[in-house]
């Protein structure tokens, strides 16, 4: 079983989404009004420690625990990087959710977000149908 | 015994979520990224012949065990130990909620919005449907959610996930003052 690595890091990086309170709608109102420091903190802590841990590994050449060599590939640049990123931050502000979040929410009992969720395969579904057309 | 119920200060949910990058990369060269979760979901039980679906989406199985996870570590966290009291927001966001009707501050989603019964009130629908479906387009069509853009995107000094993240804010802030107000005004 080694996928149940993921499975367990998941189970801490969910607890914290939750605990951390990253998956409250009440949260997400307060972030977008700029009215609390909480949802930024969680950011300012995130973001950096990340970015220092990506640095280590690019600069001592870090492999993987199986000596795997560990490559980031760079995201190009297309127009739904804007156009699909202020779409999702609609649904974002709506349903207090984003993708991970959204199964920490049906996962703390929230029943109702799996309609939520099927929604969002609905989305992604559409979105897969209409890319050749999109800009 | 009190304390397993209690929230986590940001100083220390926002580490554990920054760990999680360089921990998914030293297991396995995985890259932290959720939104293509939903996309493996809609190639594995409905890929109709789409190119975009058309995938070996078992390549990145690792992924659902991920979220599968997620979903575990909502259950202990907001199920099992769920905070029973109001969240402690800002007073300022409390009274604005107040203004727009809201009463209820416990939990993680506000029970007079997030309901059965309210699933099929143009109110639920615009929230629930339409705000999951805009989720699921808008991060594909991006390219990546919070997660993929904000945590490990930002983490890797990418540009292209700085323009994400900010598209990704004025969407959310543009409909938390505007949309919203309108949608939740008795």
């Amino acid at each position: 079983m080694k996928n149940l690595k993921y499975l367990l890091v998941g189970i801490v990086f969910g607890l914290a989404l939750t605990k951390g309170e990253a998956i409250s709608w009440f949260r997400m109102q307060e972030m977008f009004h700029f009215q609390g420091f909480h949802m930024y903190g969680i950011f300012m802590t995130a973001v950096p420690i990340g970015a220092i841990a990506i640095l280590l590994i690019r600069k001592l050449n870090v492999h993987t625990f199986n000596g795997e060599a560990i490559d980031i590939p760079k995201k190009p640049y297309h127009h739904g990087i804007i156009l699909g990123g202020l779409i999702f931050g609609f649904g974002w502000a709506l349903t207090g959710a984003c993708p991970g979040p959204l199964y920490a929410q049906v996962g703390a009992g929230y029943a109702v977000t799996i309609i939520t969720f099927i929604s969002a395969m609905a989305g992604t579904w559409v979105y897969a149908k209409f890319q050749p057309h999109l800009p | 015994m009190n304390f397993l119920y209690k929230p986590w200060p940001w100083y220390v949910a926002g580490p554990i979520i920054g760990l999680t990058v360089p921990a998914l990369l030293l297991l396995g060269n995985k890259r932290l990224g959720i939104s293509s979760t939903l996309r493996q979901f809609c190639a594995a039980c409905f890929p109709a012949n789409i190119p975009f679906l058309q995938y070996d989406w078992k390549k990145d199985i690792w992924n659902l065990y991920f979220v599968g996870g997620i979903l575990i570590g909502g259950f202990i966290g907001g199920g099992l130990f769920g905070n029973p009291n109001a969240t402690e927001l800002s007073q300022h966001t409390v009274n604005d909620l107040r203004l727009l009707g809201l009463t209820n501050f416990n939990g993680l989603l506000p029970h007079e919005l997030f309901g059965w019964s309210n699933l099929l009130t143009w109110q639920g629908f615009l929230m629930m449907i339409a705000g999951g479906f805009m989720i699921g387009f808008g991060t594909r069509y991006a390219r990546g959610c919070t997660s993929g853009h904000g945590i490990f995107g930002l983490s890797s000094l990418q540009w292209t996930s700085l323009v994400a993240i900010i598209a990704f804010f004025v969407g959310g802030i543009v409909c938390s003052y505007v949309l919203l107000p309108i949608i939740l005004k008795p």
